[in-house]
């Protein structure tokens, strides 16, 4: 398999006679590694897009290339149950005649990949469902429910996972309780997901590659520090534009109980951080938490002070707040100011000014 | 208890052409039920209600014209006919036929009612498991849809033990051929033989309680038993 050959092409209208005037129109490729979100309102069309890369919605004019795999074209349409994939849906989708352990047996019977036990017990551990084990469906909560079906999808040890909204049916607690799982997935197990949601939050925190779905058109795609950088992104939430970088971990000031990372363009102060010295950190920056100088600043209580180019100016983004791209390294951060200071203090694109970093959220 | 030899013969009889339907019926209706549970077609509803006509009509009028395809002149009998098995009328077969018809609704409902609350998504799990077809209907469908196979087996077996007008009609009243309970039960009357009809009325009064009490136990976990509203979800 060679190293840029796993990509997920697609490329269908679907003017279906369910939906009236719903249209998925759309030709896109995926990176084959990584978290891929794909980000949209509900109607966009982004749960059809993941049923279509299924089969389990049968387009007649569509195309689904899997790495070298062709799933669908015009001339032939592979069923999903022959198409290695996971799926892991909405609301639970456990058999509820089966325990917990017979619906993983489900999937491992039906896997047309060596299975060793080494990898049920590492599947069963990432997800922590050890204690599930022999109970039925109807005696788990949600979240545990989630997380056998995710535990499900792997054990069939699918070239690319699916995931529709998965936490979409879960209360905010136990969303939190199961991203750090999710987060966990991909590096555990190594295998490219697209991941569904109209949550930024999710996206955020999962994503390394977005695609933004609008009215079944895709509106924006990139890296997620590149969406989030780019003030053109048509990011629903817009009023709390924000961006992410990734950084790695510099050193940790005991005395002050901070962390210090870098990304690439600069350094930035963390609240203390334990157990990170080999990850990686991402971080997010709300827009509305960087303001501008002209001058280094002096004398001031924000430790985050970097240096940086003004790139794009969106002069009255929204009322009487304007949005400047700032360059520093090969990274961009967003801010958002009024419209007044952006007059009186005279930016233009090309200047370097300070950027004050009020506050900075650990995203994982 | 003191059943003739006649009345013992006909008891094994019954006996023996419910099972029959039964078993037949499970076999042809699962299809019928699965497709009706599932098709989008303009042509489920005149189906549905084709095979809901012997809910509502007299046995006899089903009876007469099953009678006259089975005739020598009518497609079923044609058709038997070229098999070498000559005609079905007031044969055992022809009953089975007959009876397969007259309890028809009775197995297909509850299975398409189960069948079509399960839903389309434990069936598209299954597939993105890598579950084909035919291991999807054993693995899912089945057990998911089994207090609707169970209630359909109990309703066909007793319905058609219950018969009496299409078994005249087609298979008149030959012992150990198509002499049933319900039609012995009608000679004891006529012959003034009311002790014989007793007991057997009496069996058939404790079989049929024992058999809807133990569907409504099963119908009160799955609440399947809403066969005579015609509704089209099980739950």
């Amino acid at each position: 398999m060679s190293d840029n050959g796993l990509q997920v092409k697609l490329s269908f209208t679907y003017p279906s006679s369910n939906y009236s005037g719903f249209s998925l129109d759309l030709d896109l490729i995926m990176p084959s590694r990584g978290v891929t979100v794909i980000f949209g309102e509900s109607g966009s069309g982004k749960t059809s897009l993941l049923r279509c890369i299924a089969g389990l919605e049968k387009i007649s004019n569509g195309q689904v290339q899997l790495n070298h795999n062709t799933w669908q074209d015009s001339s032939h349409f592979v069923p999903t149950h022959k198409r290695k994939l996971g799926y892991v849906f909405q609301e639970t989708s456990l058999f509820s005649h089966l325990t917990v352990k017979q619906n993983l047996a489900y999937a491992i019977k039906r896997s047309t990949e060596k299975h060793d036990p080494k990898f049920l017990q590492q599947v069963i551990d990432v997800l922590a469902i050890a204690n599930t084990i022999n109970k039925y469906p109807s005696q788990l909560s949600g979240g545990e429910r989630q997380r056998v079906a995710i535990a499900r999808a792997l054990l069939s040890k699918p070239q690319i996972l699916l995931m529709d909204e998965p936490l979409a049916s879960l209360d905010n607690a136990r969303k939190q309780q199961i991203l750090p799982y999710l987060e966990g997935l991909h590096s555990e197990f190594k295998i490219p997901i697209i991941y569904v949601t109209h949550s930024i939050e999710e996206m955020i925190r999962l994503a390394d590659y977005g695609v933004i779905l609008q009215a079944g058109k895709v509106v924006a795609q990139g890296n997620l520090t590149e969406l989030f950088g780019n003030i053109d992104t048509p990011l629903s939430l817009n009023q709390d534009l924000s961006t992410v970088l990734e950084c790695e971990f510099v050193q940790l000031d005991e005395k002050w109980n901070l962390t210090q990372v870098g990304f690439d363009g600069g350094l930035l102060w963390l609240p203390k951080l334990n157990n990170i010295q080999n990850k990686k950190v991402r971080v997010q920056i709300l827009a509305s938490d960087v303001s501008i100088s002209l001058v280094a600043p002096e004398q001031t209580s924000v430790l985050n002070i970097l240096q940086v180019k003004v790139g794009q100016v969106s002069n009255e983004h929204k009322l009487g707040t304007s949005l400047l791209v700032l360059y520093i390294g090969a990274s961009q951060i967003v801010a958002s100011l009024t419209s007044k200071s952006l007059s009186e203090l005279g930016i233009q694109q090309g200047d370097t000014v300070w950027a004050m970093i009020k506050s900075v959220a650990i995203v994982r | 208890m003191n059943l003739s030899d006649s009345d013992i013969q006909t008891i094994f009889l019954t006996l023996k052409l419910a099972s029959t339907v039964t078993l037949l019926l499970l076999f042809f209706a699962t299809p019928l039920a699965w497709w009706l549970a599932r098709t989008k077609s303009w042509l489920k509803v005149p189906i549905s209600t084709i095979v809901a006509l012997p809910l509502v009509l007299p046995p006899t009028v089903l009876g007469f014209y099953v009678l006259i395809a089975m005739g020598p002149n009518g497609f079923i009998g044609g058709f038997t006919q070229t098999l070498g098995l000559g005609t079905l009328a007031f044969t055992f077969w022809g009953l089975v036929v007959a009876s397969m018809l007259y309890s028809l609704p009775f197995v297909v409902q509850p299975i398409q009612n189960a069948i079509e609350s399960i839903g389309e998504r434990p069936l598209e799990v299954a597939a993105t498991l890598g579950a084909g077809p035919v291991d999807r209907f054993f693995t899912v469908v089945l057990p998911l849809a089994k207090p609707g196979f169970l209630t359909g087996a109990v309703l066909g077996f007793a319905h058609t033990v219950g018969e009496f007008g299409i078994v005249l009609m087609i298979g008149g009243n030959i012992p150990g051929e198509t002499r049933v309970v319900s039609v012995q039960i009608y000679d004891h009357v006529e012959a003034l033989d009311y002790a014989q009809a007793h007991q057997l009325s009496a069996m058939m009064i404790l079989f049929s309680f024992v058999i809807l009490f133990a569907l409504y136990g099963l119908g009160r976990k799955s609440s399947l038993l809403n066969i005579f509203t015609l509704k089209g979800r099980g739950q």
